[in-house]
């Protein structure tokens, strides 16, 4: 039987104790195409994609290749069949090398000895990389590599297997614009080769560049699929939200206090140099600029997690010296960092525990004995301002959605009551509507007089919610715009040292 | 997938496993204590059952410190050793015509303080894994002790001294109220304090802990001090119960009190865990011995029931999770 189709999901069910995570859910893919698969935090599409991969086993709907149905068992009869997958998120083995990596589990032997062929695995690497275009050594350690570029050995195991089908779970949440477009140089030789490329993401612009057809799916259920000329951002947006979101950055206009916080020629070896801003109560800074910028480190020296190695930092007005996040806290600001799995959260905590954590003193008796009733309430209220959807506060941490799991770490830093706040990556990887409440949880900060520097990478957002932005490259502040002056080309331009 | 927090109208296998997730090691234990009422007349009555207490009320005391330094995500197997330079240097100081019983007991309250102090410390400072921090610190102190005894028992201790570990009150051995002591202790600092929500924190995420300003080194060195002190509690009530202070004592202790916080179901990984699952854990593991000493299993068989009830507690406990 004949088919126009690649891949055909149909009437896809799965079921997890009390949640009907996939109700019925198509999907039909072309060869030769790149299909989007969008929707929101919890629509079901990491699901969809596990049941691809033979991680989940449907509970009802059949899974067609070229027209035949399939039954796949586990990962690797997934790979077998064709279908290989980059991951959200990234499991790479730091001790073992680039090559190590690509081919773990299948490594090229002498014979049928067992012994590894070094030489020829990294030839085999090396061969990879060069019909990638990328430029990277196969014997350097994972370690060793940026996350960016970890993200890119990712892609290129995906791809080595020779597979028919790639999904790929967010593959750009990690990497600059750099090689971003390189991702897409790939994509579209995958294309070329009849290949079809399943492309999971969160960032519009990205889709309409690179997708032919889109997928939209709510709720575990489907939507529609459409070929994108006929789709535009707004009416995508609405198909996945179900609702009309007519204006996309909440922004207000903040009358602007005094200075709070001045930075000069602050230097952290290597990563930061000789940066000098200013900050003024009211004001959300966007910080621009591409994956390895120097931004985190900034952010980070400020807030006492790196040395500084020259500079000044001062607070309204007197210098202060941060050796610590401590220090930084008791000076009254607040950090949610990039990566908040790794440096925001307890995971294996519950709610509760998570966001009263950082002064939970104030909630205790002289004894350190915590007072149970009024942290409750106090939790409570966070949970409601911030409207993080959880079952009860003694949910835990790791059991929430990317977009609360956010609000968490926001509602965390606020009850510090901070001054300055820094919000590094704060709409990462979560989902349209969670990432519309955080940009109106800035806005309201902002109103209230609190002082907020954003790091964003995305282009749309800094521009959107900013009221002046700060861009870096490699280490150095290379272009300062007031929010009159506002030109996607020109931060780009700034960005990428083309100043 | 995390649902099954959710519950719902699914299959009877989830919701036995939900069970089990929750309640397994209380399971596991009723259906022990059970089936030793049945299958022996000696089991189930009062003098047996005030044994078994006895008889954990050590490895518990122990085993409540182990939990605080398993939970930061640490290892302490020092605490064996630190039990006999505890009851050395205590029965030292418990001579009948010596000092009043309070000084023996300060003095080796204040080694087992001392020694887990200094773990602490090194292991915030130094940045030296608690493994190998505390595996030379044992082989240390079980030194000091034979060096301290001159490598023979203390003995001619005073009755005070005695009164500890071999006294009674209402009919009940002191150790067990000791026990219980320790055990309510540890449950209000770590559940009910500051100081136990830091122990949390610094084992679920330790980076996040130092990002949210704890003071991560001050935690480490807390806990490492409290399960020193409770090692030389434990020292002191076994050189009283037994009336010398053995340089050769507590050897094995750690691994013990280890394996009681394992069955209790607090991850070896560190971040999770509670003081009522050890309790449960040492009960398990006092009333299996007495229980296949009544039976009349040899000693050598129990160790190897013992190893088979580690693994299988934390079997029991992977097989619940995954199903979460």
């Amino acid at each position: 039987m004949a088919s126009d189709w690649l891949l055909e999901m149909v009437g896809i069910s799965k079921s997890f104790p009390g949640v009907r995570a996939l109700d019925d859910v198509c999907l039909r893919v072309r060869a030769g195409s790149v299909h989007a698969l969008i929707g929101e935090n919890g629509a079901g599409k990491s699901t969809l994609m596990k049941v691809l991969n033979g991680m989940y086993r449907p509970d009802a709907g059949e899974i067609r290749l070229r027209g035949e149905p399939v039954q796949i068992n586990g990962l690797k009869g997934a790979l077998d069949l064709g279908i290989s997958m980059i991951y959200q998120e990234l499991n790479p083995i730091p001790a073992m090398t680039v090559a190590e990596n690509i081919f773990i589990g299948r490594e090229p032997v002498y014979g049928r000895s067992g012994v590894v062929n070094r030489r020829k695995m990294n030839a085999d690497a090396r061969r990879l990389f060069e019909t990638l275009g990328l430029d990277m050594n196969p014997s350097a350690r994972l370690s060793s590599l940026s996350v960016a570029e970890m993200q890119m050995v990712e892609i290129a195991k995906a791809i080595s297997f020779d597979s028919e089908i790639i999904v790929m779970d967010e593959p750009t949440s990690a990497i600059t614009d750099r090689e971003v477009e390189k991702l897409f140089e790939i994509i579209r030789t995958l294309k070329a080769a009849n290949k079809a490329v399943i492309y999971i993401s969160h960032k519009m612009n990205e889709l309409f560049q690179i997708a032919d057809e889109m997928t939209v799916m709510r709720d575990g259920r489907y939507i529609d699929t459409q070929p994108t000329d006929r789709l535009t951002p707004q009416s995508l947006i609405s198909m996945m939200v179900g609702r009309r979101i007519d204006e996309m950055f909440p922004k207000e206009d903040v009358p602007l206090g005094e200075v709070v916080l001045s930075v000069d020629g602050l230097t952290q070896a290597g990563r930061v140099r000789n940066v000098s801003f200013e900050l003024r109560r009211g004001e959300i800074l966007g910080i621009a600029g591409l994956m390895g910028a120097g931004r985190t480190e900034l952010v980070e020296t400020i807030f006492g997690i790196r040395k500084a190695s020259a500079g000044q930092v001062r607070i309204d007005g007197r210098p202060v010296a941060i050796a610590s996040p401590r220090d930084a806290i008791r000076h009254r600001i607040a950090l949610v960092s990039e990566d908040r799995k790794l440096m925001g959260l307890n995971l294996r905590a519950s709610v509760k525990d998570n966001v009263s954590l950082i002064d939970l003193g104030r909630y205790c008796n002289l004894g350190g004995v915590i007072r149970a009733r009024q942290e409750v309430d106090v939790v409570r209220r966070q949970i409601d301002r911030f409207k993080i959807k959880v079952s009860s506060y003694r949910q835990i941490v790791d059991t929430l959605s990317g977009g609360n799991q956010q609000k968490v770490v926001i509602a965390k830093w606020i009850l510090t009551d901070p001054e300055i706040i820094i919000l590094d990556e704060p709409t990462r990887g979560i989902d349209v509507g969670a990432k519309s409440e955080i940009h109106k949880i800035m806005v309201a900060l902002a109103r209230e007089g609190k002082a907020i520097i954003m790091i964003s990478s995305e282009l749309p957002e800094v521009l959107g919610m900013s009221d002046r932005i700060l861009v870096m490259h490699d280490g150095e502040v290379t272009g300062e715009y007031a929010r009159a002056d506002f030109n996607q080309e020109a931060v780009m331009a700034s960005a990428t040292g083309n100043h | 997938m995390s649902m099954a927090s959710l519950a719902g109208a699914d299959g009877y296998g989830t919701k036995v496993r939900q069970v089990a997730a929750r309640y397994g090691i209380y399971i596991a234990f009723a259906v022990m204590f059970v089936f030793l009422s049945v299958w022996s007349p000696w089991f189930l009555t009062f003098d047996n059952i005030l044994n078994i207490l006895r008889q954990c009320s050590i490895n518990g005391i122990i085993a409540v410190g182990a939990t605080l330094v398993i939970i930061t995500g640490g290892i302490d197997l020092s605490v064996g050793a630190i039990v006999a330079l505890a009851a050395v240097s205590a029965s030292s100081m418990a001579h009948p015509d010596g000092y009043p019983v309070i000084v023996p007991i300060l003095v080796g309250l204040a080694v087992g303080a001392l020694c887990g102090g200094v773990n602490g410390f090194i292991i915030a400072k130094g940045r030296i894994a608690p493994f190998i921090v505390t595996l030379g610190m044992m082989t240390i102190v079980r030194g000091a002790s034979l060096v301290m005894s001159d490598g023979r028992p203390v003995i001619n201790l005073s009755d005070e001294y005695n009164t500890i570990g071999g006294g009674y009150l209402w009919g009940v051995p002191l150790p067990v109220f000791l026990f219980i002591a320790v055990v309510l202790i540890g449950a209000f600092l770590l559940h009910f304090c500051k100081f136990g929500r830091h122990v949390y924190a610094v084992g679920g995420n330790e980076l996040a802990a130092t990002v949210s300003g704890l003071n991560v080194g001050r935690v480490k060195i807390g806990v490492y001090t409290l399960a020193g002190l409770f090692a030389g509690f434990a020292g002191i009530i076994l050189s009283s119960r037994v009336m010398t202070g053995s340089p050769a004592a507590g050897a094995g202790y750690e691994l013990d009190a280890i394996a009681a916080v394992v069955i209790g179901g607090t991850s070896l990984a560190g971040g999770t865990g509670a003081i009522l699952g050890t309790v449960i854990g040492t009960l398990i593991i006092g009333t299996m011995n007495n229980g296949l000493d009544l039976l009349n299993v040899s000693s050598y068989f129990q160790q190897i029931v013992k190893g088979i009830i580690i693994i299988s507690a934390v079997l029991l406990d992977q097989y619940t999770k995954n199903s979460r």
